[in-house]
């Protein structure tokens, strides 16, 4: 059937004119399990994201609940964890269980797989004008092999010693040693082994994207009459089809120390009173490796949400987005510049200074493409129409998170400044405001703008505008104090304050934050229920394009099979963002250019 | 009981907005959605300015209420530091202004530029001069900040002075040691296989190194104030990072991979309690990095005082070698046999 389908597509690409119907029988399996429909695929990558992301964001709820009241006890907390909070206190271990697995989860399962293989496999082809991606059964596995891997990672939460508890960035020597700490016993071979096969999962997707985007564009869609959103896609699949691997030779070496008795990252250690026999290896060489990765991937975070924001806001201020080429100037900038500043996250391993230096200038250079996106959006919005659907109220709250955490960055990027902000609050508050929420928001706006695509369905408006002015709202509350942990030097990754006379003092302010925190979960849920609800009850789009915009997308059936258009494939004439142009409110890509049009 | 109670209050807060919501959407649908839209548009539009007003007031507020609690007010303990209090000030009254320029015309733009029955949106594509002007001013002040930052930058991981005091540090899960190099300013050789819990040699010192024989093996710092420190750094087990925030200094504790840093102390821990107005302050050292379930509680002390303090402390100190080996202690000695003080040097390649 995969090569049905594939010979299918390439015929209709060649011979574009060649009427598409649905030859083969659709199983329940093959349409909505195994399914090679890119659409069907985005949202398997978008409910496992969801369901993710409740895991992760209640993990976060846990832990504030310890650092807002470190004396607490919660019975409850016990009968639902057992040993790993007794008394109905939550151990130190699992606390820092709990801290590692929220940073992984929300990093890689959410706004990895959950951002960018969803809106990259569900707008590629819509937009581009194809009829599925280059290869349908690749895109399966993708995201076959992201189950396996959420599969893995899932399981490492019941095992006996715990799963991985050593951070996000799984630092060796710690990760590396069992005796060192119980999560890194058989939790963090799981992790491990997870995120080999989460990694497979994003090189088949990356690779995926960049030759549909390269190859199957449909006729008259040259590069340059692209939608923003796949510029940001495109490069956000480069970006991890060229960094996610040398993450995963960080992630094989370290197997082989933990298993193997290798001493690639070991050297010189006593550890729990034994004396190991490992030297020559270095600690530093694996957050090399990990940074490599660890870098870009922020902005293979970020770079969905940047691009989708970018369409949301020019189609709702029904103004063209403004300069156009230099938004892909920029967002090309970013991907380079993503690969050249990785050290500044090791400004006080001990580096050289001159080294460090090159870090500091690349790091801050970041700052230029970033600015000329920010004053582009705000360029859009001015003398616009705008008109505040849910998706353009979080586009909107994406440029205002995204201008409050990149100006942080600016902060930390200077390796003097670092010194004193590294590993404190004050890092917390930069990255969650910019890639943790600011690309939350991101998503919040695409699924909002292309739900009525993806199910034929809108979702109920009172519901988006609570869910947009508490999250927003929250978020600031709960992140903007945090910087001022920060410049008190409080440090990350404390179970508890109370014994330090230096942090004590921000006791109150602790426990308003996780307050903060709860409602701003509750609020997720009541999103989460609005998603679900909305499937099935929704109002049900009338119009096939409800948003008056231009791309692709929306000449397709309200409900598009798989194939998405039932007759040919439109051509395009003209870039996507012609609104506001010669008094006409808005002008469809595949409208063909008139006569006396004007050019812009 | 109280937690079914709980549960059951959220579920039904949740089920009361969700009917609210069901209901608006049919009302909605009842009065055209035109309209409804429309006044969706206007209330979101004023919320939109609100949330400007009562943000910029919040950050304002925020200021007023945690600025005095950050280490900015009492200013840098170490000389060095203040380059990057300096720094601090410079970058934010670079980014404070940018902050809030962007997010008025953001949220201002957002507001004003409302759909409006009869407003046609200004057809806008690009500027090259507007796009050049947002490209090369950014471009200048980071400029300045790289220049600020990078000579600070330099300044403060340059080598340290040769008359630096010398203090070794070593982290393990979860506490801190320290080593002080005794009389002759050297540090003795040390060899992790030379680890030995039981007969306290934690740090794994070689005491075949003569230059060991009068190292000082102490659990609390003790600093001369106003001379310049320069602190190596080393861990036993896993990465540890020193972090001293009221000097504003920072550096990673790796296993095999010894660091430094050095700073001149400005204030004692008394002349701290003064200035910070707190009786109990004391000069702390976190852990800055994510070294195991004891991470939160690696706390290590440094006393500042004066010269004297400092001199009268040492003396106070009996090198480790003495503790390892009480029959060399001259000390001891004198004590248990009134013959002549013996070298303690004369016998040191017997010992094992």
């Amino acid at each position: 059937m995969s090569t049905a389908t594939l010979h299918e597509t390439t015929q209709h690409e060649s011979h574009g004119d060649v009427h598409h119907d649905h030859h083969h029988q659709e199983t329940f399996i093959t349409k909505y399990v195994f399914s090679q429909d890119h659409k069907t695929i985005a949202k398997q990558f978008l409910v496992t994201g969801i369901i993710w992301a409740i895991i992760g964001g209640l993990f976060s709820v846990i832990f504030r609940m310890q650092l807002g009241n470190p004396t607490a006890t919660y019975p409850w907390l016990e009968d639902l964890l057992g040993h790993w909070a007794k008394g109905g206190k939550l151990q130190p271990e699992f606390y820092y269980a709990l801290v590692t697995m929220h940073g992984t989860i929300l990093v890689f399962f959410v706004l990895t797989a959950g951002l960018s293989g969803t809106f990259a496999n569900f707008l590629i082809p819509l937009q581009i004008g194809a009829r599925d991606m280059a290869s349908p059964m690749l895109n399966m596995l993708s995201y076959w092999f992201f189950f396996l891997a959420s599969v893995i990672m899932m399981s490492s939460l019941f095992v006996q010693t715990g799963p991985a508890s050593g951070g996000w960035t799984i630092y060796p020597p710690l990760s590396a040693l069992g005796e060192a700490s119980m999560g890194s016993k058989i939790g963090m071979d799981l992790w491990l082994v997870s995120m080999a096969m989460f990694i497979v999962s994003s090189l088949l997707g990356g690779l995926n994207y960049i030759t549909t985007i390269l190859n199957m564009r449909t006729k008259g869609m040259s590069m340059t009459r692209m939608p923003l959103t796949i510029w940001a896609l495109f490069f956000t699949a480069v970006l991890g089809v060229l960094s996610f691997p040398v993450l995963l030779s960080g992630a094989i070496l370290l197997l082989f120390d933990r298993n193997l008795g290798t001493s690639f990252y070991l050297s010189d250690i006593v550890v729990a009173g034994k004396i190991l026999p490992n030297e020559g290896g270095s600690a530093i060489l694996f957050q090399h490796l990990f940074w490599f990765l660890g870098h870009p991937e922020v902005y293979i975070i970020l770079l969905p949400a940047m691009g989708m924001s970018s369409e949301i806001l020019s189609v709702n201020s029904r103004k063209p987005i403004f300069g156009y080429m230099a938004m892909v100037g920029s967002l090309f900038a970013i991907t380079i510049l993503a690969f050249l500043v990785w050290a500044h996250h090791m400004f006080v391993t001990g580096l050289n200074p001159f080294l460090g230096s090159v870090f500091v200038l690349l790091t801050l250079l970041i700052a230029v493409p970033s600015a000329i996106k920010v004053f582009n959006w705000l360029t859009t919005l001015w003398k616009g129409n705008i008109r505040f659907t849910p998706a353009m109220m979080f586009a909107i709250g994406f440029v205002s998170l995204f201008i409050s955490g990149g100006l942080t960055g600016i902060f930390l990027g200077n390796s003097a400044l670092d010194i004193h902000l590294h590993d404190t609050y004050f890092v917390i508050a930069h990255f969650h405001i910019v890639m943790g929420v600011a690309s939350f928001f991101g998503m919040f706006a695409g699924v909002y703008h292309w739900y009525p695509k993806m199910f034929g369905r809108y979702l109920n408006n009172t519901l988006a505008y609570i869910h947009f002015w508490v999250t927003i709202i929250g978020a600031y509350l709960i992140f903007w104090p945090m910087h001022y942990e920060g410049l008190a030097g409080m440090p990350r990754r404390y179970y508890d304050f109370s014994n330090w006379e230096s942090f004590k003092m921000f006791g109150g302010l602790n426990e308003f934050i996780s307050l903060i925190a709860i409602i701003v979960f509750a609020v997720q849920i009541l999103f989460v229920v609005n998603f679900f609800y909305s499937i099935w009850k929704g109002r049900k789009v009338t119009t096939q394009n409800p948003w008056e915009a231009n791309t692709l997308e929306w000449t397709t059936p309200v409900r598009p099979g798989h194939g998405n258009w039932p007759g040919d494939i439109p051509e395009v004439h003209r870039w996507p963002y012609d609104y506001g142009k010669d008094g006409k409110d808005f002008i469809p890509q595949d409208v063909p250019v008139g006569a006396d049009e004007s050019k812009h | 009981m109280s937690m079914f109670y709980s549960i059951a209050i959220v579920v039904m807060i949740f089920v009361v907005i969700f009917q609210i919501a069901k209901a608006s959407e049919y009302v909605s649908i009842l009065k055209g959605e035109q309209k409804s839209r429309k006044q969706n548009n206007k209330i979101n539009a004023f919320l939109m300015i609100a949330f400007l007003i009562v943000g910029l007031w919040g950050a304002w507020y925020c200021n007023n209420l945690y600025y005095s609690k950050t280490l900015f007010p009492q200013g840098s303990a170490s000389v060095e530091g203040e380059k990057i209090d300096l720094m601090l000030y410079i970058t934010l009254s670079v980014t404070g202004t940018v902050f809030v320029i962007t997010q008025v015309l953001l949220f201002w733009f957002a507001f004003k530029y409302q759909e409006r029955d009869g407003q046609k949106a200004f057809y806008f594509p690009h500027n090259n001069k507007l796009e050049l002007l947002w490209t090369t001013v950014p471009a200048i002040f980071l400029t300045i900040l790289v220049v600020f930052g990078l000579k600070y930058w330099f300044k403060m991981t340059s080598p340290a002075p040769s008359d630096a005091v010398v203090v070794e540090i070593t982290g393990h899960q979860f506490a801190w040691e320290m080593r002080y190099p005794g009389k002759d300013g050297k540090l003795g050789k040390k060899n992790y296989k030379l680890y030995n819990q039981p007969s306290g040699n934690t740090l794994g010192v070689d005491f075949e190194d003569p230059e060991s024989w009068d190292d000082l093996h102490t659990t609390e710092m003790h600093l001369p104030v106003g001379k310049p420190v320069k602190l190596v750094i080393n861990a036993m087990d896993v990465i540890h990072d020193v972090g001293l925030s009221h000097f504003r200094m920072k550096m990673d504790a790796v296993p095999g991979i010894p660091t430094t840093m050095w700073f001149t102390p400005k204030y004692t821990t008394e002349e701290m309690k003064k200035r910070t107005g707190n009786p109990n302050f004391v000069y702390e050292i976190s852990c800055d990095q994510m070294c195991g379930k004891g991470h939160f509680s690696m706390r290590g002390v440094i006393v500042v005082e004066n010269e004297a303090d400092y001199n009268k402390w040492l003396a106070s100190q009996k090198p480790e070698y003495f503790t390892m080996y009480p029959e060399k202690d001259p000390e001891h000695q004198t004590k248990a046999t009134d013959s002549t003080m013996a070298k303690p040097m004369a016998s040191v390649a017997t010992i094992n």
